[in-house]
This record gives C-alpha cells, sequence and structure tokens, in this order.
C-alpha cells in the first residue's frame, strides 16, 4: 500500500489520515515549510518542525492551531511514525519521513545541499520511496559553490559604491535574503531592506541566526548621503513601483537561480543576475536521491517529466505526482514573479 | 578570448546606450589591434560562415557531457540557443588560454572549416577545455556563426571614432565593406579604420559605397503635418518602393552593386552591367532595386526614363525568389527582370554630393538619368500635391501600385549617415498594415531573452463562413512579434495549460486566443497549406473581446489578393 497518494487537496497519507502541504484546507496537515505554496491558511491541525515555528505564525497568524517537533523526534499517529529532518532551504524547512509496517516514505518538501549557516542542513534519510522536488530539474542547471557568489555580490556593491550609486537586490523576502545579509560582507556599507524583508529579519534574529544590523529603507531620505553607499534588499515585486523612485541613480541585480540562463536575465532587465537558489541543482537533486537509498522516487513540482525519465533510466521506479506547489517565487520562472503578490507580511 | 567574452557579457547585461558605448570604448582602448579588427568585424554585424555543422557540435556536447540526446535536446530547449546550452552542459573549465581573439579565429577557429568529423572530435573538446563558461559559449557562437549583440553598427562607429577623435561619419566611410566575406579583418585594417585623416581619403576608395541615410517612421495623423513638417512643398515627396534598397557606384571604368546590408551584390543582376557604359565615372546613385513588370500595352509610358507616370513594379515576393537562386538562369531573368529607381545622387564628377541639398542633388540626378538613357534606370518619381490632404489621398492609391507608402524628403536636407536627424531627415510615411482576425493553433519557445517561454506562434484562419456546418483552421502565418512582455507572459502560461499535443519542440493549443494580425504584403503560394503568404506578420492586437469562431476565414485573405 502507498504511504502517500495524491488528492485534490495535497499528498495524502491514507494510514495516518492526514496532508503534507496540502493546498486546500484539511482537518490535519503536515508542513514543510512556510513559504505561501507549502504553507496555507484555513487548517485546522498543523503539525511542523520546532524552528519554523515563528515564521509559520508570522505568515499564517498568531493563534494557528500549531503542534511542533524537535528534528529528529518521533510521533506516532494512527500506527504512523512520523518525524522532521532538515531540509536546508529555509529557516525550520523540513523533510517528513512517515514509516508504517516496516515501509518507509520521505517527502523532501524543497530542499538544497549547500549548507548557507541560516538553517539546519540537509540530512539524507534513508527510505523505500523519496517523494522529490525538482524545480531545477535540468542538467543546466549548476550552481557555483555560494561563497563565490557572495563575492560577486560584493564586489558589485563596492565598484557601485564607489560611482555613488545605490546598489539595489532584489531578492525573495523569506529565505533568500536572510542568506545573502548572512553570507554577504556587511563592513561594505550601509544595509538597507524593503518592509517585506525586515519582519522576517527579526524572526531569524529571535532563532539565533546571524543578521548584520539593517536599517528600514522607508527611514532614509533620498538626500541622505549613506543612500549611495547602501546596499538595498528588496522583494522583486518592488522593481518598476514608485518605491524604487527613492534611489535616484541605482544599480539593480536580481538573485535567483533562474538567472542561471541568459534568456532570464535579459526579460528580468536588470543589470547583474547573480545565480543563486534555495533549491538544490542537478547534481544536488541526483546526489540526494541517491543518498536516500530509496528504490522508488516520487517527483513533484518542476521538471517532472525529465527526471522522472533520467530516473528511470538510472533503473529507478520514478513516476510524478501531480501537484499544487511552485506558486512560491523562486519556483515560478523568474519571468513570472511579476504577479506573485504573496510578498508582504500581515 | 577573454577580454572579448568580457565585453560581450556587459554589452549582453545592459540597455543603455551609454553603457554599450563606455563598455567598447573600454575595450578598444586596451585590445592589441589584431584583436580589435576582428571585435569590429563581429560587433558590426559580421560573420564568417558556419566553420562546424551544429550536428556535429551536439553530437560532441552530448559525448563530452556524457548525457542521453534526450536530455541535452530538454536542455536546448530551454535554453533556446545551442551555443549557451553547451557551454552549460560541458563541465566548467579553468580559463587557461591567454591567447587573444585573432589567434582564437585565425589559428584555432577558422582551420576547422572543412575538417572531418573525426578530427573535429579530437579538436574540439581541446579547444573547449581551455575556456571558462562566458568565453565558450562566446566561441561556439563564433563557430557557428550566431554571434550577435544588442550594438549597431551606428554605436561601433561612434565608439571608434570618440576613441581615435575622428567624425563618426568619416569612421562610418571607412566601416562600409568591412564586413563584406571577401574582407578579412587585420591589425592593419583595424589602424587604418582609426586613422588621422588623410587629404587623399576620397581616392583610396575604389568601389566603396557611402552609408545608407536611413528614415524614420513617421506615423502621426495627416492633420498634424503641417504643424510637425511645415508646408507640403518644402518637401520632396516619392514613393516608397518594395524593393531592394541599393548603391550604384560608377569608378575607374567599373560598377559595382551594394545592397543596403552594405553586401556586394553586382553579381546578382546582370541586367544592370549595361550601366557601366552610360555613368560617367565617378558617380554614386542611391536607389531601389525592384522587379519591372514585363511588357505590356502600357511600357512606353512606364519605360519613359523622364517621366515614368504610373508604378509598374511587381511584388517583392517575385524579388525574392530571384534573390534565392543560386544561378540566375535565362527563365528567371526573362520573369522577373529588375530596374533601379534612381532617387538620390551621392556623388558626381568624383565629387561628394551628399551635403549639397536635397532639391539640387535631384535635379542633377534627373539629368544625369537622362545622359545615360538605359530602361533599367529610371527616376523614381517626384509626387506633387496641393497640400499634406492631397498627398495622403494620393497615398490611398499605394496599395494598388504596389507600393508600401510615400517617402518625405525635407528639399534643404543633406544626405545624413544612417538613421541620423543632424543633417536633415527622411521620413517613411507608410500605408497601414493589411489585417485579419486569426486564431493561434501552435506555439513553440522562443530563443535568446525569450528563451523557454512560449512566444512565437502559427496562426489560422477558418477555411469557411461562420454558417458553413463543418469548417477547419487553416494555417496561415507564423508571428512572434507585437506582444508586451506582460500579454506574451499571460500568453505564456495560457498556452501551457491548453497544450493538446506535443511535436518535438512544439504545442498544438486548444483554439481560445484570437489576435488581429497585421502584415506587409500578401501573395499567392505554393508552399503554404493556405495557399496564401503574408510577408513580415505580427500581432497588432489581442483580441480579448473575440471568440474564435468571430476570426476571419480564406475568404477574407483571397479578397487581399485583389
Amino acid at each position: 500500500m502507498d504511504l502517500v497518494i495524491a488528492r485534490p487537496e495535497g499528498l495524502y497519507c491514507p494510514a495516518g489520515e492526514f496532508y503534507i502541504d496540502p493546498w486546500r484546507p484539511v482537518e490535519r496537515s503536515v508542513i514543510t515549510h512556510a513559504h505561501g505554496d507549502h504553507a496555507r491558511t484555513g487548517n485546522e491541525h498543523y503539525l511542523a518542525a520546532a524552528p519554523g515555528e515563528g515564521i509559520l505564525r508570522a505568515r499564517l497568524g498568531q493563534d494557528i492551531n500549531l503542534q511542533t517537533l524537535a528534528y529528529g523526534e518521533r510521533l506516532l499517529h494512527h500506527g504512523v511514525t512520523l518525524s522532521f529532518h532538515p531540509a536546508g532551504h529555509v529557516l525550520g524547512s523540513a523533510q517528513v519521513r512517515l514509516e508504517y509496517g516496516g515501509e518507509v516514505w520521505v517527502a523532501s518538501g524543497d530542499y538544497k545541499i549547500e549548507p548557507d549557516g541560516t538553517c539546519a542542513p540537509f540530512e539524507p534519510v534513508r527510505c523505500h520511496t523519496f517523494i522529490t522536488e525538482s524545480t531545477f530539474g535540468l542538467p543546466i542547471y549548476r550552481w557555483q559553490p555560494q561563497a563565490q557568489v557572495f563575492a560577486e555580490i560584493n564586489q558589485w556593491w563596492q565598484a557601485n559604491a564607489a560611482e555613488d550609486k545605490t546598489s539595489v537586490l532584489f531578492c525573495y523576502s523569506f529565505g533568500k535574503a536572510q542568506r545573502i545579509l548572512h553570507g554577504i560582507d556587511a563592513s561594505l556599507g550601509p544595509i538597507l531592506t524593503h518592509g517585506a524583508v525586515e519582519p522576517l529579519n527579526r524572526v531569524y534574529r529571535e532563532s539565533g541566526v546571524y543578521i548584520p544590523p539593517t536599517l528600514y529603507a522607508g527611514d532614509i531620505k533620498k538626500s541622505d548621503p549613506i543612500m549611495r553607499k547602501a546596499l538595498v534588499i528588496a522583494p522583486p515585486s518592488a522593481g518598476g513601483s514608485t518605491w524604487m523612485r527613492r534611489f535616484g541613480d541605482y544599480s539593480d541585480g536580481f538573485a535567483s537561480g533562474w538567472m542561471r540562463l541568459r534568456g532570464t536575465r535579459r526579460r528580468r532587465g536588470v543589470d547583474r543576475g547573480f545565480v543563486l537558489s534555495d533549491h538544490a541543482d542537478w547534481p544536488g537533486l541526483l546526489w540526494a536521491i541517491e543518498q536516500t537509498g530509496a528504490q522508488r522516487v516520487m517527483v513533484t513540482h518542476g521538471s517532472v517529466a525529465v527526471l522522472v525519465r533520467h530516473l528511470r533510466e538510472q533503473g529507478l521506479d520514478a513516476q510524478g505526482f501531480s501537484t499544487e506547489y511552485g506558486d512560491d517565487e523562486e519556483e515560478l520562472n523568474a519571468t513570472e514573479t511579476g504577479t506573485a503578490s504573496a510578498e508582504v507580511l500581515p | 578570448m577573454k577580454a572579448f567574452a568580457q565585453l560581450y557579457a556587459e554589452l549582453d547585461a545592459t540597455t543603455s546606450s551609454n553603457a554599450k558605448l563606455a563598455a567598447m570604448q573600454h575595450y578598444f582602448a586596451q585590445a592589441a589591434p589584431e584583436d580589435a579588427a576582428w571585435a569590429v568585424y563581429f560587433l558590426s554585424g559580421g560573420r564568417p560562415r558556419q566553420l562546424v555543422p551544429v550536428r556535429i557540435l551536439r553530437e560532441l556536447a552530448v559525448a563530452v557531457s556524457g548525457l542521453s540526446p534526450w536530455l541535452f535536446e530538454e536542455s536546448y530547449q530551454a535554453v533556446g540557443d545551442m551555443a549557451e546550452t553547451i557551454s552549460l552542459v560541458l563541465p566548467e573549465a579553468v580559463h587557461s588560454s591567454d591567447d587573444g581573439l585573432a589567434v582564437w579565429i585565425e589559428k584555432k577557429l577558422l582551420p576547422l572549416r572543412g575538417e572531418s568529423p573525426e578530427v573535429l572530435a579530437e579538436q574540439l573538446p581541446k579547444l573547449w577545455s581551455q575556456l571558462d563558461r562566458s568565453s565558450l559559449m562566446l566561441c561556439i557562437k563564433l563557430i557557428t556563426g550566431s554571434f550577435r549583440v544588442g550594438v549597431s553598427k551606428l554605436l561601433v562607429t561612434r565608439a571608434l571614432a570618440s576613441m581615435a577623435h575622428l567624425d563618426s561619419k568619416r569612421v562610418a566611410q571607412r566601416l562600409v565593406g568591412y564586413t563584406d566575406l571577401s574582407n578579412r579583418p587585420s591589425a592593419a585594417s583595424y589602424l587604418k579604420l582609426i586613422a588621422p585623416e588623410s587629404t587623399d581619403e576620397h581616392a583610396q576608395r575604389g568601389g566603396q559605397p557611402y552609408p545608407f541615410f536611413l528614415a524614420h517612421a513617421l506615423s502621426q495623423p495627416v492633420e498634424q503635418f503641417e504643424a510637425l513638417l511645415g508646408p507640403a512643398s518644402q518637401w520632396q515627396v516619392e514613393w516608397k518602393w518594395d524593393g531592394i534598397r541599393a548603391q550604384v557606384v560608377k569608378r575607374e571604368g567599373r560598377l559595382w552593386i551594394w545592397s543596403r546590408g552594405e553586401e556586394l551584390v553586382t553579381e546578382r543582376f546582370p541586367e544592370l552591367d549595361s550601366l557601366v557604359h552610360g555613368l560617367p565615372d565617378g558617380t554614386v546613385i542611391d536607389g531601389e532595386i525592384v522587379a519591372w513588370k514585363a511588357a505590356t500595352a502600357d511600357t512606353e509610358d512606364a519605360f519613359d526614363p523622364q517621366a515614368p507616370t504610373s508604378p509598374s513594379v511587381q511584388p517583392f515576393a517575385l524579388l525574392q525568389q530571384r534573390i534565392g537562386r543560386k544561378t540566375l538562369g535565362k527563365k528567371i531573368l526573362d520573369e522577373v527582370p529588375v530596374v533601379v529607381l534612381a532617387y538620390d545622387l551621392l556623388e558626381w564628377a568624383g565629387e561628394d554630393w551628399r551635403n549639397q541639398p536635397q532639391a539640387a542633388r535631384r535635379a542633377q540626378l534627373d539629368q544625369v538619368i537622362a545622359d545615360c538613357n538605359n530602361p533599367v534606370l529610371l527616376s523614381s518619381p517626384v509626387l506633387t500635391g496641393d497640400d499634406w490632404f492631397d498627398l495622403a489621398r494620393q497615398r490611398e492609391a499605394s496599395r494598388s501600385l504596389g507600393v508600401e507608402g510615400m517617402m518625405l524628403k525635407a528639399r534643404d536636407a543633406l544626405y545624413g549617415v544612417g538613421r541620423t536627424k543632424d543633417m536633415g531627415v527622411w521620413w517613411k510615411w507608410k500605408v497601414d498594415p493589411y489585417s485579419v482576425d486569426a486564431v493561434l493553433i501552435y506555439a513553440q519557445r522562443g530563443h535568446g531573452r525569450r528563451a523557454s517561454l512560449y512566444s512565437d506562434y502559427t496562426f489560422a484562419v477558418w477555411d469557411g463562413p461562420a454558417e458553413a456546418s463543418e469548417r477547419t483552421l487553416v494555417p496561415f502565418a507564423k508571428a512572434y512579434s507585437g506582444l508586451t512582455d506582460e500579454e506574451m507572459r499571460q500568453v505564456d502560461s495560457i498556452v501551457r495549460k491548453t497544450t493538446v499535443e506535443k511535436f518535438g519542440p512544439v504545442s498544438s493549443v486548444k483554439p481560445s486566443l484570437v489576435f488581429e494580425l497585421g502584415f506587409e504584403g500578401i501573395a499567392l503560394s505554393k508552399r503554404h497549406k493556405s495557399g496564401i503568404a503574408v510577408r513580415f506578420p505580427r500581432m497588432l492586437r489581442w483580441r480579448r473581446d473575440k471568440s474564435v469562431d468571430e476570426a476571419d476565414n480564406l475568404a477574407t485573405l483571397q479578397d487581399l489578393l485583389g
């Protein structure tokens, strides 16, 4: 019997009578992480990994009916043993391990292989069946070590500051923004943030993640000289809006895995594209799948058909799972993010 | 190579002309002359013929990357650019080659042409492994002849001129013919481009044409013309011909014909050879090569070199058939004869006439045409009207005359360079395009900036009227321009949701989207299922207000054929 099946409401565990990241309101939900397409409002019960509590409550409401487990802690529910394991995607992100009648399934949610210091690093979990994402499931997606990307950002910021130009870096406000703030050289100048980013910085800081001091961009006057030396972290939706007027002459950049392609870079119309993703690249996906030892792989959101075919060629029993994930900004191709609106916190 | 790859990346990353100019100046200031020579060549549109078949590049990339061929193909479909795809799937290499662009082109890449697949399989991976990713992409673009970057020739000219402290018109002059296949860039040819002005510059020119003066589109309503342009009497008005813009150069007892792309096309038009006798040395004429109606009753009138009263031009489609031929047989020369419709005189008696006013050049031109007295050299008639409204009425005959509208040239204007406006302006006042409402039935992902986006569409009309009990959609045109980025994103998302079937990269979609399609010309065609071929099709408007049933049918197109 399959431990997890696809239902109109979401991925469902029949034995445990609960859903994983449901996209329609259900009684019992298990949440892998707090991005909008995985954690939605309206469920009666929420179960999530403990480090994600602050963000989940900030996004879904302080009063949600939420139970948390530490990474690795086990919960027995209707005979199904459930535990969370770090996915390395964003603060509090987890893979869900399910064990029932000797069968082990792991649902990955979204994951990233390279540890970044802002969340617990990805841990492979042995299982019979692995449910994997496939956002960047093509061999053209291979990431540089993040240190190299941060060095590029530092260099760009320094060069702009030398010309008295503000550096505006667009990135997703939850996860990517904090990873960048954590990774760049904060000694290069003042750092300003958009109103959508700052509340998340607060949650990260409260969780003990180092985020350098930041100023709220709205408090700084256009004429203030620090503006000309500053790095501004803003969500993509701020680009092209009136909010940008305050920066006068600026250089803009965009940090996303999609920036790997020249076409998406050019479509974005920014001065610089930095290739930085919170998802696994192609080698990362294949490595993670191999590490689980799973013979059966269910592929969700992204390049489903490609990854399924490739895994079958490698002798695995692979099939696609139809889901409604992928509405979160990074998972959408960078061209479509202009319309995404799940940016501003309540 | 690395420096040029760096320049390419900078040019590619910005849309600002000033930033592009600065990047080029910076590059030229540092580059060795032999490298700069090739850089100018590529930046101003030069393309050596393909050095290695794409099929072989693809096979080698599959072999070196270790990917399954289908996985490589999927990657290519997502990237939309062969050179970039290869650079993304090959193992990342540390850049280890210090050789400049010239060495790469002359010593490493050009010798690959014509090599056997075995030799290529041995050589190419060795070359690739010396380059970092951006240099590798550039290298493959140079190999496939697909190098393109968003700079105009004018911008390259300006970069060189400001660096060499020269007038940019002088540089433009020297650049003419630089990208011709017969020219091989060298340090010497580059140094000539940026050398100080010499007194005998004119004499050095041989068969060189002048840079073409280009027109700007005029799209305001005629009611505003008086305010915008002044009285019609200050303008020289001509038909806008649908042919090949060309310069006829006669010097040193020889004749050269150059197309607007600065390609030497003398051999494509043998019937114009006879002009070598009629035109004196030191004559350069600007005009349009058009397919001319074969002998008919009104031939005498039309062939009167003094004043052809009505144009007898044939559709561009016919001329195009001729251009496509490798060899020009007697049959095609008889069926599609050409003439030059002359409208400007750039050089006369060895003197540069571009600084003479338009009206003076025209008067002298008509004299030259009369003296030449050759039926293949006609004067493009000057049109007269009482005022702009009168001219607008005359312009309504454009379609039936086979012209695209009118050209407006200020009578006192000088002959400028490229699309400049400082010497005077040429306006093209084109008639509105044909238009029909058509249904989107196939979509394909685009290239370059539109990679991964469904941006290239095939459109169909119904093969019967709405009353017909059974009718189907017949494809008749492909179009990929005219939508805003936002509209394209929306269409892309609809295509993804309504895809019925995939044939390789092409998706057939459930017909639901209607667009107003515009095009410049229409002709019968045996090659198209619909029996009709249209010229320059593009999307004018997304007709969200129309259902698929309300789209036009073939009869509408047939009516336009006239």
